[in-house]
C-alpha cells in the first residue's frame, strides 16, 4: 500500500473501477464476507466495491462501521487503509448509523482517515458532527502547517473546510475567514468555497473566480470542482471559458444547475438555468 | 497587412517549440482559412493541446464541407481525445457525409467525449444537403442512435442524446410524423423518469423547443421550425 496515494482505487472517473469491476466482480454477500477475509487486500478490496455500488444494505453497513476501528490492515508509517476505504465508502451510503463511527475516526493518528471521515460526515449531512469537525480547526492558522516529510498538512483542512460549509456551519464563520489566507491555495479554495455555502455573499464566489486566472491546470481543476460544489451561478460563463478540459467543465457546471434546481423555488427552465444549459450544450 | 506564404503558416505549427508559439501559429493557420492547410490543422487536434485544439477546430469548422473528407478520412483510431475533436468539427459542420461515423461514434465509441460530441452531432445535421429519398432513412437511423444513447449510464451521454433529440426534432427538414411522435414520447418518458435534475431539466427545456416549433409552423406554414 503506498502512503502518498490513498485513493487509488476511488479515483473518480478512472478506467480501473470497470476493469476491477469486470475482473473481480463481487456479490454484496461476498464483499460482506470479504471485509473481513484474512486476505487484507480483499477486505479493502469489499470495502470500495461496497461504497461505489452503493451497497444500502443493512448488514454491509455495520461491517463497514465495524472495519472503521480496524487493527489488522497497517502500513509501515502506521497507517488504517481500510479504515480509510471503510469512512469513503460510509459516507456515499448515506446511513446516519455511521456518524458515530466516523466522527471518532476525525481523532484516528492517520491523517488520510480523518480526511476520508470529515468528507463522508460533509456528504451524511448530520449536523451532530459540527463541534468534532470544527475541533479539527482548533489552533487556527497557526497550527495548520504541513508535516514534515509528508504531502499534507496537520490536518485535512480542505476536506474539514469544504464539510463545515455544506452542513451549514454558520457559527464556525469566524474560524473559517483566516483560512482564506492560508499559504495553499487548495486551502484558501476550500474556504472561499466554504464561506460562499454558507454566507451567499458573491464575493467569496468571486474569490474562486478570479484565482482561475493565476492558477496551474491541477489548480484550475480543483477550482472549478468547488465552484461547481458552490452553486455560484455568475461562474457560469468563467467556468466555460476556463483553460481545462471540457470533462472538468461539464462536471462543475452540472454541479451548479443541479445545486439551482434542488432549491424548492428554482423553476428547471428559469433564464438562470437556461444560460448553464447553453454552456453546457456548448460543450458536448 | 503582412501576406505570409500557406508553407510557411503550416511550418509554423509543426516547428513551434512552445505552447504560447503553437498557439500563435494555429491561430494565424486557422484565419488564413487554407484548404492545404486542412491536414495540420487535423493534426493540431493530436497535441494533446486543449486551447490549440479548440482553435484548430474553430479553423475547420469555418472551412466547413472542404473540410468534411479530410476529417473522415485522418480521424484519429487511437487518441480519443484528437477523435472527440474531429467528431465535434464533424458536428459543427453539419454535413450528412459524417452520418455514419457519427453513428458508430455515438453508439460505440469507448470515450465518453467522442460519444457525446457524436450524440450531440446526430441531431443537428443538415439534412437537407442529401437527396430527399434518403433523408427519411438517414433520420431514423440517427434517431434509433439517439433514442438508444438517451439510456446512458453517463448523465453527460444521455444530456447529449437529449440536445441531439433536440436538434432533430426541430430541423426544418423533420417532417415525419411517426419520428416526431417517437422524439416527444421518449422526451415525455425521461422528463417522467430522469433520476438527474440537471438531464431532466434539459428534457424539459427539449419539450418547450419542440412545442415553440411546432407552433411556429403552425403559424407559417412555409417556415418551418428553427433549432
Amino acid at each position: 500500500m503506498l502512503e502518498s496515494s490513498p485513493g487509488q482505487y476511488s479515483q473518480p472517473g478512472s478506467s480501473s473501477s470497470t476493469e476491477l469491476a469486470g475482473g473481480e466482480a463481487l456479490t454484496v454477500e461476498q464483499a460482506i464476507i470479504n471485509l473481513s477475509h484474512e486476505d487484507l487486500s480483499l477486505r479493502y478490496y469489499a470495502a470500495w466495491w461496497l461504497g461505489k455500488f452503493r451497497v444500502r444494505d443493512t448488514v454491509a453497513i455495520e461491517a463497514l462501521i465495524a472495519a472503521l476501528e480496524d487493527e489488522a490492515d497497517r502500513t509501515e508509517l502506521g497507517g488504517y487503509p481500510l479504515r480509510r476505504n471503510a469512512a469513503r465508502a460510509l459516507g456515499k451510503l448515506g446511513d446516519l448509523r455511521a456518524v458515530p463511527g466516523l466522527i471518532c475516526c476525525l481523532d484516528c493518528s492517520d491523517f488520510y482517515v480523518r480526511e476520508a471521515a470529515a468528507q463522508s460526515l460533509g456528504m451524511l449531512g448530520d449536523r451532530a458532527c459540527i463541534p468534532a469537525l470544527t475541533q479539527l480547526l482548533a489552533g487556527g492558522m497557526a497550527a495548520a502547517q504541513p508535516v514534515p516529510g509528508r504531502p499534507h498538512l496537520t490536518q485535512p483542512y480542505e476536506a474539514v473546510l469544504e464539510a463545515l460549509g455544506d452542513l451549514g456551519a454558520t457559527a464556525a464563520i469566524p474560524l473559517i475567514q483566516p483560512f482564506l489566507d492560508h499559504p495553499v491555495e487548495r486551502v484558501q479554495y476550500a474556504a472561499a468555497r466554504a464561506l460562499y455555502v454558507l454566507t451567499q455573499e458573491p464575493e467569496y464566489g468571486e474569490r474562486l473566480v478570479q484565482s482561475l486566472a493565476g492558477s496551474t491546470l491541477q489548480l484550475r481543476r480543483s477550482l472549478l470542482s468547488d465552484l461547481g460544489a458552490s452553486g455560484y451561478l455568475p461562474a457560469a460563463e468563467a467556468i466555460a471559458e476556463a483553460a481545462v478540459e471540457n470533462s472538468f467543465k461539464l462536471i462543475a457546471l452540472k454541479g451548479l444547475l443541479d445545486k439551482y434546481l434542488a432549491q424548492p423555488e428554482a423553476a428547471p427552465l428559469s433564464d438562470s438555468a437556461q444560460r448553464v444549459m447553453t454552456l453546457i450544450d456548448s460543450l458536448l | 497587412m503582412i501576406v505570409t506564404h500557406p508553407t510557411s503558416l503550416i511550418k509554423a505549427v509543426e516547428q513551434a517549440t512552445t505552447a504560447t508559439d503553437l498557439i500563435a501559429a494555429v491561430q494565424a493557420l486557422a484565419e488564413a482559412r487554407l484548404e492545404i492547410g486542412i491536414p495540420t490543422l487535423i493534426a493540431v487536434l493530436g497535441y494533446n493541446n486543449p486551447a490549440a485544439a479548440v482553435i484548430a477546430v474553430n479553423g475547420l469548422v469555418q472551412l466547413g464541407k472542404v473540410a468534411v473528407s479530410p476529417l473522415l478520412e485522418l480521424i484519429d483510431d487511437y487518441n480519443y481525445g484528437a477523435r472527440a475533436y474531429s467528431i465535434r468539427a464533424l458536428a459543427a459542420i453539419a454535413d450528412p457525409a459524417a452520418l455514419t461515423v457519427l453513428l458508430n461514434a455515438a453508439a460505440t465509441d469507448f470515450a465518453p467525449s467522442v460519444r457525446r460530441a457524436a450524440a450531440k452531432g446526430l441531431g443537428g445535421l443538415r439534412w437537407s444537403q442529401l437527396p430527399p429519398e434518403q433523408v427519411y432513412p438517414a433520420q431514423a437511423q440517427a434517431l434509433e442512435t439517439l433514442l438508444s444513447v438517451a439510456e446512458d449510464a453517463d448523465w453527460a451521454i444521455r444530456y447529449a442524446a437529449v440536445v441531439g433529440l433536440q436538434a432533430l426534432a426541430t430541423s426544418k427538414s423533420f417532417t415525419h410524423d411517426l419520428l416526431a411522435t417517437q422524439v416527444s414520447a421518449k422526451l415525455d418518458r425521461i422528463v417522467q423518469t430522469e433520476p438527474d435534475l440537471s438531464v431532466k431539466a434539459r428534457a424539459q427545456l427539449a419539450q418547450q423547443q419542440l412545442d415553440k416549433c411546432v407552433g411556429s409552423q403552425l403559424e407559417q406554414p412555409s417556415e418551418g421550425g428553427s433549432a
